[in-house]
């Protein structure tokens, strides 16, 4: 009973819906940059490894420049640099687009815990440095159930939630978005008729880097000021899984990544209830709730989505 | 060997090459001084790197040591690449695997040790292959990618095998592990030197290599497993279940993984530790594809791998960051998987007709 109590007790604190926002923004980027992708016909499951990218680099920058806007500028170069790699593997030599990524997960492992040291002085972990402001809604009166629930996020959190309807107009109200679809759903048509095929994959896999690397600088500059390795710790997969939960739309990679969220705002939660008093070494069988939904969900809902007819295949260029 | 196989050993090896070139760049970068301090600090870090993994007794035992549970997940990757389907969960396989085993032969001490070492064996092996078989069941049954699901997998038993050795299965003292095996259940040392020793697990690796190899170019199972991988829909009609094979496949890759774990436990560390496996799963994935999905390759690749981890810890003491191992272990599958990138930078490609 008492953890039914427990569960209640954290819907009616404004903090679960502030928690579950801004647990939900860095897989929503994550999740909109795999829509890009996929949609072109590229899988991209490095979306991990460019987040991880993105945190360092959006440290890197604070720390060089002074400024975490900076930083951002540089999570993004980065980010986009780590797909190109991508890109290239795998638009124009066809290289098995799973594998290349994984050697991309494994580069920003091992190219964020390299740099730590001569960049940092110590491996583990960098300094704190300045974060990116959060914006006070002041008007909603400090400490009401309204502030506290949405009055002090980040900007990031806004920017993830303009980006859905960006994105949403970008695939189905543009003539870009047609050819998108046209691309990641029957390559052969459309390069018959005259669309570049290489060029929209190009697209598709940059905005993956360049969306899931916000994603990454949002854990570091916008909501930690620093950078820990491996600090990603699985979110850019339950970004993928939130992509296919959302049956490669960007509505419904919202409402997935919401559910995650709250999923993870609700296990923080009951792990700091104090009328629970869950033992310290109980922690790590909260922390896998995430991941048993995660699995439940993709083996349950698979069936029901459609990704992209050409998902993950190869084109080669006739002629 | 003909011009096709040429290759496949050819492109793993101009990979390696192009890795350590690029690794070689990064490491002058971040030295100090004139340029030629910095060839000097580049030369005095690959010799560190050599004389750590290979530079007397104790050094090539830790190496073999360290090769031994790469070959088995190697092999756990490959076997699955060869049936089409790809294993990125032999990290969390290779966890439950020990987990279960080391609970196992903990109690085991009523038990000689000729029936405690197989049983305890048989025990990791069935663990990790059921932890395996979930995503293969799931991918039989409702099409669920393996990719994401091995990687929940992974994560679940992670925080898994995190509780047991904080909580019900800790030895106390402070540090997450768990209580020491029973004598009976522990491996023999093959050889020892100074305060180390190295048990046979090694052996036991190079022999599932062997019993892999036969069992995919000598049994009809192995030719079903690589019908699947070539061409599903084309097994089916043949009248292969290509269902079946998936699960069988991926909980005979988990066994492999399961083993590697298990080995670690009775052969290296007698007790569990919950960060076990520490990336020797996802390096399977590099050693399956330098290997080329060969049980022979893989062994190849494994003493490659192994070599850079053990000599990358004395790297270290030279000032360069063992991540840089890492670095190289990426160039080497990115250029392996983009293969047609390495024939165009060798000037192959027109020689190489329509695919």
């Amino acid at each position: 009973m008492n953890i039914l109590k427990a569960i209640l007790d954290a819907f009616a604190n404004p903090i679960f819906y502030s928690l579950t926002l801004s647990a939900a923004t860095p897989l929503l980027f994550a999740s909109l940059g795999g829509l890009f992708s996929e949609k072109t016909g590229v899988t991209n499951i490095a979306l991990e490894g460019i987040m991880l990218l993105g945190a360092f680099s959006g440290i890197l920058g604070t720390a060089l420049f002074g400024s975490p806007w900076i930083g951002i500028i540089l999570a993004m170069i980065s980010g986009a640099a780590a797909a190109a790699l991508h890109a290239w593997a795998s638009i124009n030599f066809q290289a098995n687009q799973i594998v290349s990524a994984t050697a991309i997960i494994l580069l920003a492992q091992g190219l964020t815990g390299f740099l730590l040291e001569p960049v940092f002085g110590k491996p583990g972990s960098t300094e704190i440095y300045d974060k990116i402001p959060k914006i006070e809604l002041k008007f909603l009166g400090k400490g009401s159930f309204l502030y506290n629930m949405i009055g002090s996020l980040s900007p990031f959190v806004y920017l993830a939630l303009i980006l859905v309807v960006v994105s949403w107009f970008i695939i189905y109200k543009t003539k870009l978005g047609l050819r998108i679809i046209a691309v990641g759903e029957n390559p052969e048509a459309a390069d018959t008729l005259g669309v570049s095929v290489y060029g929209i994959r190009w697209f598709g896999v940059l905005m993956s880097g360049l969306l899931a690397s916000l994603g990454g600088a949002y854990l570091s500059v916008g909501e930690l000021g620093q950078f820990t390795e491996n600090m990603t710790n699985g979110k850019g997969f339950i970004a993928l899984a939130a992509m296919i939960l959302g049956n490669w739309t960007p509505k419904g990679a919202l409402f997935a990544c919401l559910l995650f969220g709250a999923a993870d705002a609700m296990n923080e939660q009951l792990q700091s209830n104090p009328s629970l008093a869950i033992p310290s070494s109980a922690k790590p069988l909260f922390n896998l709730i995430p991941f048993v939904i995660t699995l439940i969900v993709v083996a349950g809902f698979v069936g029901k989505t459609r990704s992209p007819a050409a998902d993950g295949v190869p084109y080669e260029k006739k002629g | 060997m003909n011009k096709k196989q040429w290759m496949r050993v050819a492109i793993p090896i101009i990979s390696i090459i192009i890795s350590l070139l690029i690794a070689s760049i990064i490491i002058i970068w971040i030295g100090e001084g004139s340029f030629t301090d910095r060839i000097d600090f580049l030369v005095e870090a690959y010799t560190q790197l050599i004389k750590g993994a290979f530079g007397n007794k104790t050094a090539v035992m830790n190496t073999i040591i360290k090769m031994t549970p790469l070959i088995l997940t190697g092999l756990a990757v490959g076997f699955g690449f060869r049936a089409g389907v790809f294993n990125i969960g032999a990290e969390g396989q290779m966890a439950m695997g020990a987990l279960t085993a080391t609970i196992f032969a903990v109690n085991a001490a009523s038990l000689p040790s000729f029936i405690a070492i197989p049983l305890t064996m048989i025990v990791g092996m069935l663990a990790g292959a059921v932890w395996a078989g979930i995503a293969g069941f799931l991918k039989a049954t409702t099409g669920a990618h393996e990719v994401i699901s091995t990687i929940m997998l992974n994560w679940i038993a992670y925080n898994i095998t995190n509780w047991a050795v904080t909580g019900p299965f800790n030895a106390g003292g402070g540090i997450p592990k768990s209580p020491e095996i029973a004598s009976s259940a522990k491996l023999p040392n093959l050889l020892t030197s100074q305060a180390s020793f190295m048990s046979f697990g090694i052996l036991i690796a190079i022999t599932a290599a062997v019993v892999m190899y036969i069992i995919l170019y000598k049994t009809s199972m192995g030719y079903e497993v690589k019908a699947v991988g070539f061409n599903p829909f084309a097994a089916e009609y043949g009248g292969i279940n290509v269902s079946k094979n998936i699960i069988v496949t991926m909980a005979i890759s988990g066994a492999l993984a399961g083993l590697a774990g298990t080995l670690e436990a009775t052969g290296l560390y007698y007790r569990f530790y919950g960060t076990l496996s520490s990336g020797k799963g996802f390096d399977g994935i590099s050693i399956a594809l330098i290997g080329q999905n060969n049980p022979f390759g893989i062994l190849a690749a494994s003493l490659l791998i192994g070599a850079l981890r053990t000599g990358s810890n004395q790297m270290q003491f030279a000032g360069v960051p063992k991540h840089i191992v890492m670095i190289i272990q990426s160039i080497i599958i990115f250029l392996v998987a983009a293969e047609r990138m390495v024939m165009t930078i060798m000037g192959w490609n027109k020689k190489k007709g329509a695919k």
